[in-house]
């Protein structure tokens, strides 16, 4: 229920910024085509009616699933969100998944061993990963691994040649080598947040009496940071999900958009360039759907993991 | 206990200098701060620095692309205009949007977080009810989307437009510790004496909120320069022939595999400014966490928790 007026909100304040930005998708055309012409299509798409009652016909349509019409790609939004979705739900999974183990990983062994060179290094080299933009550092992948050496494909998300061809395991290995590139770029960027974190909750942990009993008992250093720290510093981490998807969300435009990857990101973006309205309106929305998803998961996770939490 | 315990140190008196004194125990804080300054400082001076006007077009024939020499140390673009001489320009832009932004965005957040941490009850529920889905809204599409339509958008409004996305975590941030300051004594003494709502608020509440307020702002700082570079880079930032290292790092990437120090020299300034307020950011909030003075409490609460993690360096 709070997710619905969460929703509810978000596709309102969308709507009513994205409004109020002056200009809408007429206005960019062509200076061939006449005022007349211009104020007629308006008329048409329903641009010239009052902005309350524009915005009561949208959200009545969105109620009933119809997020109105891709100018630009003629087709329901709908049938593009369809095709683009499962492309980045992918890209974003697999990311996401990489990025945790990866950022719990890192961050635990930092605590461990913590001002250690390891610790240090380790810091220093996140921190710098973390202060690159996306599309710098997605460009400056492309470059190194596609065009200087050659070792993955520079973009899509199959071999648009010679996938059909491919056996059953050379199809997936296909996809594997096209995933690899965007994930990676992503999860530079995401897991190092997610280790920090991570550092800071286990050191937290660590001077706990419990994980000093748990030494008393002589048990072996590595037993009481997996099964005694780790454990408990995981809880933290879990809320991270929330924190960490806009960001994967905003990263996603730059990392389509370099990689051509056909999601979300850059359906988003090539709309915005064919001031493609409803499609716009639709991958923000989207976006933000996905955002509240990963709040809500990550306050449902903190219960599942604290115990403390459950009634 | 909540944050705010941490500020009572300021309180009495020895706190600024103390708080200065840690931060200038580490050489990485120091560093940044340094280079901070430094980075204003060129873009401040970038007219007297640069050895040539940003969008002059030397000679778009003979002078188009070409790499570092001793007259265009970091090489000439796509129109034959020096590098350098437009990075040093394009500071001034890259650091004042991100700046005034973020002072938007402080405002604001305060505002909102300070009425709501004060008055609480309903008022709050629906305020951090639209917080909640306000925080939900991907900043960059929502950025993106405005900025296609409102093209070519002046400078003054992507500050704006900056400045009001940002405020969102700033303001929950001020209404966690605000609330809690509220429930200390001398703020109910202060009730007792009849002060009244809006005196609290400025002299009590508001100074017990800065210390985390300022951090944030500095990691924001360097979360909007990544922002604006994004944005200037999908060519809805900043507008020709106005310089920003993102519309530069736009120009080399259309010839990123040859001209290399379009690419290169941007990057390095974007990257070097991030990390410096991310590293000045970081060695904030540890100069003013109280747990790290000696004697503190280690135990952590979940309010404590929330903050910390508002407090770590984000992006998008």
């Amino acid at each position: 229920m709070q997710s619905l007026i969460v929703l509810v909100l978000v596709t309102t304040i969308s709507f009513i910024i994205i409004r109020s930005a002056p200009g809408d998708p007429f206005s960019y055309e062509s200076p061939n085509v006449s005022p007349a012409v211009r104020q007629q299509l308006r008329h048409q798409y329903g641009y010239d009616r009052p902005l309350l009652e524009q915005y009561v016909r949208y959200m009545s349509s969105v109620a009933r699933g119809d997020l109105g019409y891709s100018i630009a790609r003629h087709e329901p939004v709908t049938q593009s969100l369809a095709a683009a979705l499962p492309n980045t739900l992918l890209l974003m999974g697999v990311a996401l998944a990489l990025s945790f183990v990866v950022g719990i990983g890192l961050g635990a062994t930092q605590a461990a061993w913590k001002d250690s060179w390891f610790d240090r290094a380790t810091s220093t080299v996140l921190l710098f990963f973390y202060s690159l933009p996306d599309f710098w550092l997605a460009l400056a992948i492309l470059l190194g691994l596609t065009y200087w050496l050659p070792l993955f494909p520079p973009g899509g998300t199959i071999d648009l040649v010679m996938h059909d061809y491919l056996p059953f395991w050379g199809r997936v290995g296909d996809r594997l080598k096209h995933l690899v590139l965007p994930v990676m770029t992503l999860v530079l960027l995401i897991a190092a947040a997610i280790a920090r974190y991570q550092r800071a909750a286990m050191l937290e942990v660590l001077p706990l009496d419990f994980v000093r009993t748990a030494r008393a008992k002589g048990l072996p250093e590595r037993r009481v940071l997996a099964r005694h720290a780790l454990r408990n510093a995981l809880l933290p981490v879990v809320t991270l999900l929330g924190l960490v998807l806009p960001s994967m969300v905003g990263g996603t435009v730059f990392v389509e958009k370099i990689f051509t990857w056909p999601g979300m990101g850059l359906l988003t973006v090539n709309a915005i360039d064919a001031r493609d309205y409803d499609l716009v309106l639709a991958g923000v929305i989207v976006g933000g759907v996905m955002v509240a998803i990963g709040n809500f998961l990550s306050d449902l996770l903190y219960a599942v993991v604290d115990p403390r939490l459950r009634d | 206990m909540p944050w705010s315990t941490r500020v009572s140190v300021t309180e009495r008196g020895l706190g600024l200098r103390l708080v200065l004194a840690r931060l200038w125990s580490r050489r990485a804080a120091r560093t940044s701060l340094l280079l901070i300054v430094l980075l204003y400082a060129v873009a401040l001076f970038a007219k007297q620095l640069a050895p040539y006007p940003p969008a002059t077009q030397h000679d778009i024939v003979a002078l188009k692309d070409r790499p570092p020499s001793a007259q265009h140390p970091f090489g000439t673009d796509f129109v034959s205009r020096d590098v350098l001489s437009r990075m040093l320009y394009g500071a001034r832009v890259s650091l004042s949007v991100a700046t005034l932004a973020v002072l938007l965005s402080v405002t604001i957040g305060l505002t909102y977080g300070l009425i709501a941490g004060y008055f609480g009850g309903r008022l709050d529920e629906v305020m951090m009810r639209l917080l909640d889905a306000l925080l939900s809204i991907p900043r960059l599409l929502l950025l993106m989307a405005v900025l296609t339509l409102w093209t070519p958008a002046p400078l003054s409004a992507l500050i704006i437009l900056l400045g009001v996305t940002g405020w969102f975590s700033v303001s929950r941030l001020v209404r966690a510790e605000a609330r809690s300051v509220r429930q200390r004594d001398f703020v109910a003494a202060a009730h007792a004496l009849g002060a009244r709502p809006h005196e609290i608020i400025l002299r009590h509440l508001l100074p017990n909120v800065l210390a985390p307020v300022i951090v944030a702002a500095t990691l924001g700082i360097a979360n909007v320069i990544i922002l604006e570079a994004g944005l200037s880079y999908l060519g809805i930032g900043t507008h020709e022939p106005t310089a920003s290292w993102g519309s530069i790092l736009r120009d080399g990437s259309d010839a990123f595999g040859t001209a290399w120090w379009l690419m290169v020299f941007p990057g390095l300034a974007i990257l070097v400014t991030v990390l410096a307020f991310n590293t000045l950011g970081d060695a904030l909030r540890d100069a003013l966490d109280p747990r790290q003075l000696p004697g503190a409490s280690t135990i952590p609460s979940t309010a404590e928790a929330d903050i910390q993690r508002t407090l770590t360096p984000q992006r998008g």
